[in-house]
């Protein structure tokens, strides 16, 4: 008797069990990525925005720290702050006074580097229209199951971004580069994070599917720079992506952060500007979309002892002999990289 | 973090001074050269020599000989493409000695930090301002003033900024800030900026043309001193001399303010290692610059250090002036062009109606040959004049420029014997010509040197816009002597020192006058001034025109 009460005790529990195993399964995929991506770029050159460059590389720290590895990573830096002439502390960046963290450190991989950051350089990246000599680094080889972050600063006004004094990118190519990548299949889920001033005006033109934009100040504000050193003689970081660092360095890959909370960073009281965001353009919910999601790339690894039914996909087939003795081998083909048959009768 | 934060520095600063307040004898030439050796900077001497057109009575110096010693503080990791010079003069006895010392103490500091992009350039120039011109044009590879100079040996890339210091005195209390220049050129307002900026940062009393800073620009008192110091400003600037070793920088675009300190006798005194502060952070500032300063305005009037008149504001009083004379100008045209009334006497004036050119030609041809003699006479028969007059060569140059001048008031009565009778048109239209002639010369003076221009303007225009042969003769010859650029230059000397709270007594004014008569020719042979021979060959003659006008028949 109580033999039997246990067998079905265990027997229920391992039902529930297998119940739970199946839900852990569902959502083990509901994010929908399997690789993670970062393009993080610097427009501007000259010792005075040392800030700039501190930006992009604390968040190339942070992304690197949770987990994304260089050869994922594209970092387009378009000055040498650290071993600039004028840098008091040479081979270093710092990104607050009293020189608490040097973001530099010593394992910084420049992909782009100087007179190489321009809009063509950077929408070639983006949508991997690249000349066929151009190495794997300066590549961005995502696919269709890539979650990207793109990190922008520099000097910005009201629909524009300037790169090196000389050019600028607008809203609308913006927002067309990343209408090619959707087209192409380059991403799954895309965040992109802009700190200049008026930097909400990048994100307004956007229309693919699955973007997600973040941005320091709304359009008719500036951003403004945090504290200056006097060591060093310049302003060290701007205000969104200091907190934005401060934010991030409490995150660790296991961390279940979502992004509303991600959203409330530099709230006006801190940045004096007032950060936006925008989210019409993705298909799930904010609050249950990981900050890991795109700064870290975290692999899903989950240890059970208990076998998982997976629904069979590949078919088998019995291989008949041929009628004339030889095996018969089916014939394979490439298929198409852009299914323009299938997007014309969309 | 700083200069002089380390005690030993500090002492060693303090070592330098008190061996520098010896009276030294001449340049030591050898021992800067050794100092700054030490101090690791790659040194190099200039020697230059020169001989006044005659001697110089303020600074008592005729045939002047002497070397200039610079050190180049290489930046250690840029390549030598831009430079940045601190300069002080270094005179016979200890007049600046404070200067050379901070110079050299600062030379020891900034050879420890790796943060200059920029080479820097310590120079110590002999007899100030002629020194100065010589190592430029040699640094430059111009000889403009046919100065003989041996070419320079060591150069640091093309020079941004530079700053010159004068400490007359061992106790500073507060710094003034000397920014006008040769023929009136001022620094980009961005330099005077800085200074102010960091005068505030380091609570040290700053001063512009020797007056202080004050809270309350708006009550009454405040605006007469801002009114002053503006005045004063505009009085130096039409001097066209350089009110400090920096003014010759800026003729070759290179920004260059002078940093005086004066001692007027306060409690809180000034010591040396704030001014040396503030010219570290001063020079920080430069070497993070990437471009020749050009942001901010090179025209403008200061009332005080903290606010500016810019050229947008100025400018519209002269125009306004100018305009008085392009009216007149029409006036006289319309006349010339209207026929004459009919009436009996039209046959006779007819005939009277086409003036001869000569007529015109002549008081134009006299008036300046006058003002060529006028440039030319003083300083070439000066040797004649000491033969004859027992007085001093400068004195002898002064004195023929005033005979000279004076003798030009006699010329119409002789202008007229060679010419035919003169003409109711005849003199309408040599006042048209002398009118035009005078707004054209006026405005493009304005345009270079903004003060001379409005003085003369200010001055000139008023007589030139109502002198004709009818007015009463004895009156407007009395105003037109009275507003001749000579009496301008008397009583602008005159106001010059009540300004400066310094009134003089006719006497002494009278030597000043005959003082600066000389200084400005001396400027003009020796740096290339340009007030003397616009005076002499443009403007007087100008004037002259006008007083032939004055005594048409």
């Amino acid at each position: 008797m109580t033999l039997f009460t246990l067998l079905f005790l265990l027997s229920s529990c391992l039902l529930v069990y297998c119940i739970n195993i199946e839900d852990n399964v569902g959502q083990f995929f509901s994010s929908g990525h399997t690789n993670n991506w970062a393009v993080l770029v610097c427009t501007s050159r000259f010792w005075f925005n040392y800030r700039h460059v501190a930006n992009t590389l604390s968040v190339y720290r942070s992304v690197k720290r949770l987990g994304i590895p260089d050869s994922h990573i594209v970092l387009m830096l378009a000055d040498d702050m650290a071993c600039n002439h004028r840098n008091p502390k040479p081979a270093t960046v710092f990104s607050h006074k009293n020189m608490e963290l040097n973001v530099y450190g010593d394992d910084v991989e420049v992909d782009y580097r100087g007179y190489e950051v321009t809009v063509e350089n950077f929408l070639r990246v983006l949508t991997g229209r690249l000349p066929p000599s151009t190495p794997r680094s300066k590549r961005l080889l995502s696919d269709d199951r890539s979650n990207i972050l793109i990190y922008l600063t520099g000097h910005g006004g009201n629909g524009f971004l300037k790169f090196q004094d000389s050019e600028e990118i607008s809203n609308v190519e913006l927002a067309d580069a990343f209408e090619q990548m959707w087209q192409k299949r380059r991403y799954n889920e895309l965040l992109f994070i802009i700190d200049t001033c008026q930097g909400a005006s990048m994100y307004e033109r956007f229309y693919s599917p699955n973007l997600m934009a973040l941005a320091s100040s709304q359009v008719g504000e500036d951003s403004l720079s945090h504290q200056p050193d006097v060591g060093i003689g310049v302003h060290l970081m701007d205000r969104y992506t200091f907190y934005l660092l401060e934010f991030l360095e409490d995150i660790h890959p296991a961390s279940k952060t979502c992004m509303n909370d991600l959203f409330k960073v530099c709230p006006k009281s801190q940045c004096v500007s007032t950060p936006g965001h925008r989210t019409d353009l993705f298909l799930r919910d904010p609050g249950s979309v990981l900050v890991t999601d795109f700064f870290g790339s975290v692999r899903k690894v989950e240890i059970t002892m208990d076998s998982i039914n997976l629904t069979s996909v590949v078919s088998h087939r019995k291989e008949e002999p041929a009628a004339n003795g030889e095996l018969q081998k089916e014939v394979y083909s490439y298929s198409d990289q852009l299914p323009v048959s299938e997007i014309i009768h969309q | 973090m700083g200069l002089l934060s380390d005690p030993n520095r500090r002492r060693a600063l303090i070592n330098l001074l008190t061996r520098l307040n010896a009276p030294i004898c001449g340049m030591p030439v050898d021992w800067l050269v050794k100092t700054m050796q030490a101090r690791g900077l790659e040194v190099f001497t200039q020697s230059f020599s020169r001989t006044l057109p005659f001697p110089d009575e303020n600074k008592e110096r005729y045939m002047v000989k002497g070397t200039n010693v610079y050190g180049i503080l290489r930046a250690p990791r840029a390549p030598r493409t831009e430079a940045l010079v601190l300069s002080a003069s270094c005179s016979p006895g200890d007049e600046n000695n404070q200067a050379v010392g901070l110079l050299l103490g600062l030379a020891q500091y900034f050879r420890n930090q790796i943060y200059f992009a920029k080479d820097l350039i310590f120079l110590v120039n002999e007899h100030d301002l002629i020194g100065m011109q010589a190592w430029l044009e040699g640094y430059h590879h111009t000889n403009t003033t046919g100065m003989d100079w041996t070419p320079l040996h060591g150069r640091g890339g093309s020079i941004q900024a530079a700053l010159s210091l004068e400490l007359n005195s061992h106790v500073v209390t507060s710094l003034d800030l000397v920014l006008e220049g040769l023929n009136g050129q001022l620094p980009n307002l961005d330099l005077a900026n800085l200074f102010y900026a960091f005068c505030q940062k380091l609570s040290v009393l700053c001063t512009i043309e020797g007056k202080l800073q004050r809270n309350d620009w708006d009550s009454v008192s405040g605006y007469s001193q801002a009114v002053q110091t503006m005045m004063l400003m505009v009085m130096k600037q039409a001097s066209g001399r350089p009110w400090g070793d920096h003014g010759l920088f800026l003729r070759y675009h290179i920004e260059a303010a002078t940093i005086k300190g004066i001692n007027s006798f306060r409690q809180d005194k000034t010591d040396a290692t704030t001014i040396g502060r503030l010219l570290e952070g001063m020079y920080r500032k430069l070497n993070n610059l990437l471009e020749r300063l050009h942001q901010s305005y090179f025209f403008y009037l200061m009332p005080s250090l903290s606010n500016f008149v810019s050229i947008g504001y100025y400018m519209p009083a002269f125009g306004l002036l100018a305009v008085i004379l392009l009216l007149r100008a029409l006036d006289l045209w319309v006349q010339l062009v209207t026929p004459p009334p009919r009436n009996e006497e039209r046959v006779n004036d007819i005939a009277q109606s086409c003036p001869g050119v000569l007529s015109i030609l002549i008081p134009l041809v006299i008036s300046h040959l006058t003002g060529v003699a006028l440039y030319m006479l003083p300083v070439r028969f000066q040797e004649m004049a000491v033969e004859h007059f027992p007085v001093s060569e400068t004195e002898a140059v002064v004195l023929t420029a005033i005979a000279v001048y004076t003798a030009g008031l006699a010329l119409p009565h002789n202008t007229h014997r060679y010419s035919s009778e003169g003409t109711e048109q005849g003199w309408r239209v040599l006042k048209l010509v002398a009118v035009l002639y005078l707004a054209v010369l006026l405005g493009c003076t304005a345009l270079i040197n903004f003060s001379l221009g409005f003085i003369l303007a200010l001055t000139l225009v008023p007589v030139a816009a109502f002198v004709t042969p009818h007015v009463p003769k004895v009156l407007s010859a009395f105003a037109l002597v009275f507003l001749s650029p000579a009496c301008t230059l008397l009583f602008s000397v005159f106001f010059y020192q009540e300004l400066q709270e310094m009134p003089v007594s006719f006497q002494d004014g009278w030597i000043l006058y005959l003082s600066v008569i000389s200084q400005g020719i001396l400027d003009h042979y020796l740096y290339g001034s340009l007030v003397y021979p616009l005076i002499a060959l443009l403007v007087y003659p100008c004037w002259l025109l006008f007083w032939n006008i004055l005594f048409w028949k």
